[in-house]
């Protein structure tokens, strides 16, 4: 029997198991405070779903809040829809708008690696659907534990295939991201998935529940028991080593019900029948009822026995928990109801009327007649706890800071700088990750004008005009280690310099920002930090914050993860033919570097792999008004075509770089280093700022011209040279290996520890 | 008059779009097929594109065979209108038994996405009569499920009687004899994994698929006189 209002108004001294569903003292006494007596089972489970860390950003919010501060025009136009909806929306143009996002699912990935990376997918793409866009690519940062872990390959395979066969299912073409691998990362795997979707105008729809008498339809897939307390058990608590395993609280995703689901939601949107949806993730029923009930303008009365239910014997507090995958909630005009039927019945959607909307401003659930939640929808979903965590620079800073890697020892041989090369190249964090790419279709729906291995990936959107979208996943979390508010806009910057490298104009950015225990001052200030650097950077480039997810308690015991403030980077692009790409395109080309190199070796690839793990000393300086001037130059080279190739400088330097960009096309290189330059620091510091360029054979004066006039340094280093079998990799007085060498060394190190 | 070329799209169909603008981009007429209805709206050719029908449950392409459309596409097929499966198309095709063999797991046992060199074995199909015999070509591949399998009689049967259309340079998948694509006797119906309709633009990749459907355009221009 339902644990009803009426019985929870007369024994208000039933104990709850408020602790097993992560909610704290404060917060359960805050709960009765609220409704003036002791919430009922159902409400209990709502209350403690929608206050977890994972929905209510409670150890966040008041730093997320900064963002909102950024001015919230894109360099093209104001923002259409901002944070606070499912995503973000911004105007690209021509009647068209754009809506990404990017969350995590780090903890169900975890401990079901195909099904939480699946269902991670799943998720931010019914985001993007919900706002009344056609979802049309994905991207996928990645973060394993080390490539030689004993967990690592399980954790890996299953991610991987997990993502592919759920994007792949619904005909995404998944365009980029990235995989790194760090030993903070075993036990924590971090899967952040982001979606961007298109739409016209006149298109978009928000999550609000308004019209009195406005019917209330779940449709979808039917709901289960899988996912109950995915939010508040799994996504808000940090795993004990030895504990017991979660299985139960990992979502099972179902692609081909999601594609039905996307079709389906598509034509209805088409037709005008929807007037507020809510796509049900993160929190299930208890989420979407109380968000579309809180942001309309009257209440809802949901009869909760109308739920289709794959398992008869859940109980309704389970219902409203349940993470089922593939599920929509929609408020739809009563005449309306019947077409909206008959096209969920065209695509083999179930489909529901749950409840209605009501002219008072509460949230009433019954259960077979009986009234099981009475709240005010706002109490739910919106007025949650804010804490104001404590945060501290932690001591240990300053021996990080102390332990400089230009004070490493460098070996400039060329012997040595030979064999560096050789393993760099084949390092895990810079080694082929075609092994992952591989079983991603990056070709569907036949607009992927660039995909990885390219710097960002590129998107036709309207093929009369050419108008297209760029984006680009970036973090560097050993620099956010060394510094949390630099290491934020190191992700920033390379993220904005992916994408100006291919011609496009950056023009908003949604983040995903992992970290460990926010209960941890020092993680705590890790985060903060992270969000002053972004929120300043954003400032410094114009660019607004257009929404983004926080996963905190990445961590298993005391070791938390390496601080990881993940950008994604929207440019949009006027003209895709016009793009630039990443590999050498010709032999004879000219060969050039535009920006400075310094001694920074802090942070590099090269500390990590030469130097046992070195993390220690400052992240390279950056100069905000140089990647500004540098992002336009680039967009002007791509309208006046100077360029033949565009290649960032990112991990591994110069030279994991040049090598890249041979072995995209087969080529060759001959270059020399500038006079006086250190081999160590010219080919493996990372400082930024720079970006590797090709112009035709003799035709520099256009490419000096340029960086004259947008006052970048300008250096040439060598000539591009035949490619083929013989292709050979040169740098004068060091280097002189067949790329053939250099290609089996880089393309060995993932399938072998995979195998 | 310009030929009309029908799409079907299945629930789950994930390419239709793409063989659809393919079609327009050769100068011929697109037209949408939806697979519940029993009426081809007297297209002149019909291809059945890539994707997971019905979520690839039960087995790739089992139940999408069946489905009310399935039943005149086959009438016409076996009357000689020209058909064409790409990737679970033909994965259709050979549930629905219009073309020989089968499609299992991939030997490497995961899904596979790559632009595959083929080499093409016959011209003498409706939609491969505009290449030349032996001509490389690249083209997309993405399959979890394209190792080509079939028993010893039928692929000595089909290396007989030319039926092999194209072969994997480079065996990805497993497949028997590199086979990556198959004609019927008749040489109207042809199935392949790769995906012809991703090779239509210099913008998003390469050409190599083109002639597909200049083949198509070409025999109905004869066929329709």
């Amino acid at each position: 029997m339902a644990d009803t209002v009426k019985n929870a108004a007369e024994t208000p001294d039933v104990v709850q198991p408020w602790a097993d569903l992560g909610l704290n003292p404060d917060e359960y006494a805050r709960i009765r405070d609220i409704l003036k007596r002791r919430p009922t089972a159902s409400e209990l489970a709502m209350y403690s779903v929608m206050w977890s860390e994972h929905c209510s950003y409670k150890s966040s919010k008041v730093h997320l809040r900064k963002f909102g501060e950024l001015d919230q025009n894109t360099p093209r136009g104001p923002m259409l829809a901002g944070i606070g909806e499912n995503a973000g929306v911004v105007d690209i143009g021509h009647g068209y708008a754009v809506t990404f996002k990017m969350e995590s699912h780090n903890h169900p990935s975890y401990v079901e690696p195909y099904q939480g990376a699946a269902t991670g997918v799943g998720g931010i793409v019914r985001d993007i659907l919900a706002m009344g866009a056609r979802p049309i690519g994905v991207m996928d940062p990645l973060r394993f534990g080390p490539i030689d872990g004993p967990d690592t390959p399980r954790v890996v395979e299953g991610i991987v295939a997990g993502v592919g066969g759920y994007g792949n299912c619904l005909g995404l073409p998944n365009i980029g991201g990235e995989v790194m691998f760090d030993r903070t990362y075993a036990g924590n795997p971090l899967v952040n998935a982001l979606c961007v979707g298109v739409l016209k105008h006149e298109d978009l729809h928000l999550a609000h529940a308004t019209g009195v008498g406005n019917q209330v339809i779940l449709y979808g897939a039917a709901t289960g028991g899988d996912g109950i307390g995915g939010v508040s058990v799994l996504a808000s608590e940090t795993f004990t080593e030895g504990g017991p395993t979660k299985r139960p609280s990992v979502q099972v995703g179902d692609p081909f019900m999601e594609k039905l689901l996307i079709e389906c939601t598509l034509e209805l949107f088409a037709e005008k029948l929807v007037v507020g949806i809510q796509d049900l993730g993160g929190g299930g029923l208890s989420c979407s009822t109380s968000e579309l009930a809180s942001a309309g303008d009257g209440g809802m009365r949901v009869e909760l026995d109308r739920v289709p239910l794959r398992d008869p014997s859940l109980s309704p507090e389970e219902i409203l928990m349940s993470e089922s995958q593939e599920r929509m909630m929609a408020v739809v005009e009563p005449g309306q109801v019947e077409r909206f039927m008959e096209i969920c019945r065209k695509w083999d959607v179930q489909a529901t009327v749950v409840g209605e909307v009501t002219d008072d401003d509460r949230l009433v659930i019954t259960w077979h007649g009986e009234v099981v939640v009475d709240v005010i929808p706002e109490t739910v979903a919106a007025d949650g706890p804010v804490y104001q965590r404590p945060y501290a620079y932690p001591a240990w800073m300053d021996r990080v800071h102390a332990n400089d890697a230009n004070k490493l020892p460098r070996d400039n041989s060329p012997v040595a700088i030979t064999n560096q090369l050789l393993r760099l190249v084949a390092a895990p964090n810079l080694c082929d990750k075609s092994w992952v790419t591989r079983q991603y279709d990056r070709f569907v729906r036949g607009n992927s004008v660039l995909a990885q291995p390219e710097d960002a990936g590129m998107l036709r959107i309207d093929p009369k005009t050419n108008l297209g979208i760029a984006l680009s996943t970036d973090c560097n979390s050993r620099m956010a280690y060394l510094n949390p508010y630099l290491g934020a806009q190191h992700a920033l910057l390379e993220a904005y310099r992916n994408v100006a490298v291919t011609g496009a104009q950056p023009v908003a950015i949604t983040d995903c920002l992992n970290f460990g225990s926010p209960e941890d001052p020092a993680i705590m200030w890790q985060f903060v930090e992270a969000i002053l650097g972004l929120k300043d950077g954003c400032a410094a480039l114009g660019l607004p914050v257009t929404g983004g997810n926080v996963s905190f308690y990445n961590q298993t015991g005391d070791t938390a993860i390496l601080p990881t403030p993940t950008v994604g980077m929207l440019g949009v692009m006027d003209d895709v033919t016009l793009r630039i790409r990443s590999g050498f395109a010709e032999t004879g080309d000219e060969v050039w570097l535009l920006g400075e190199t310094r001694e920074e070796m802090s942070g590099t690839v090269w500390a990590d792999v030469f130097h046992n793990g070195h993390l220690g000393g400052m992240p390279p300086v950056l100069d905000f008004e140089h990647e500004q001037r540098l992002a336009a130059a680039l967009q002007q080279a791509a309208t006046q075509q100077t360029l033949s190739s565009a290649h960032d400088l990112a991990d591994g330097g110069l030279a994991q770089a040049l090598f890249e960009s041979c072995q995209q096309g087969g080529f060759g290189v001959e270059v020399t280093l500038p006079q006086g330059a250190e081999p160590t620091v010219a080919l493996f510091s990372e400082s930024a700022g720079r970006v590797l360029v090709t112009v035709r054979a003799g035709a520099s004066a256009a490419l000096t011209a340029l960086a004259k006039e947008h006052r970048l340094p300008l250096t040439r280093l060598g000539t591009v040279t035949a490619g083929g079998a013989d292709a050979t990799f040169r740098v004068a007085g060091l280097v002189d290996l067949p790329l053939s060498r250099l290609r089996e060394a880089w393309q060995a190190t993932l399938p072998a520890a995979m195998a | 008059m310009i030929p009309r070329i029908g799409v079907v799209t299945f629930p789950g169909s994930l390419d239709d779009s793409d063989a659809l603008r393919a079609v327009e981009l050769a100068g011929l007429k697109p037209v949408p097929l939806w697979h519940g209805t029993d009426s081809v709206q007297g297209v002149d050719a019909v291809i059945l594109p890539g994707g997971f029908s019905y979520g690839d449950y039960l087995r790739c392409g089992a139940i999408a065979r069946f489905s009310p459309v399935m039943s005149e596409i086959i009438k016409r097929a076996d009357a000689g209108m020209p058909l064409l499966g790409i990737c679970n198309g033909f994965q259709i095709l050979c549930e629905a038994h219009l073309l020989p063999g089968a499609l299992t797991r991939n030997a490497g046992r995961t899904f596979v996405c790559t632009e595959q060199r083929l080499r093409v074995e016959s011209i003498d199909t409706v939609w491969t009569n505009t290449y030349t015999p032996g001509q490389e070509i690249t083209i997309v591949l993405k399959s979890g499920e394209g190792n080509y399998v079939a028993d010893e009689e039928t692929l000595r049967r089909i290396e007989g009687e030319n039926q092999v259309v194209f072969r994997y340079v480079g065996n990805p998948n497993g497949s028997a004899r590199d086979i990556a694509g198959v004609t019927n006797e008749r040489g109207n119906v042809v199935g392949l994994m790769p995906h012809p309709e991703h090779n239509v633009e210099d913008l998003t990749g390469n050409t190599d698929g083109k002639p597909f459907f200049t083949s198509v355009q070409a025999f109905l221009a004869r066929a329709l006189g």
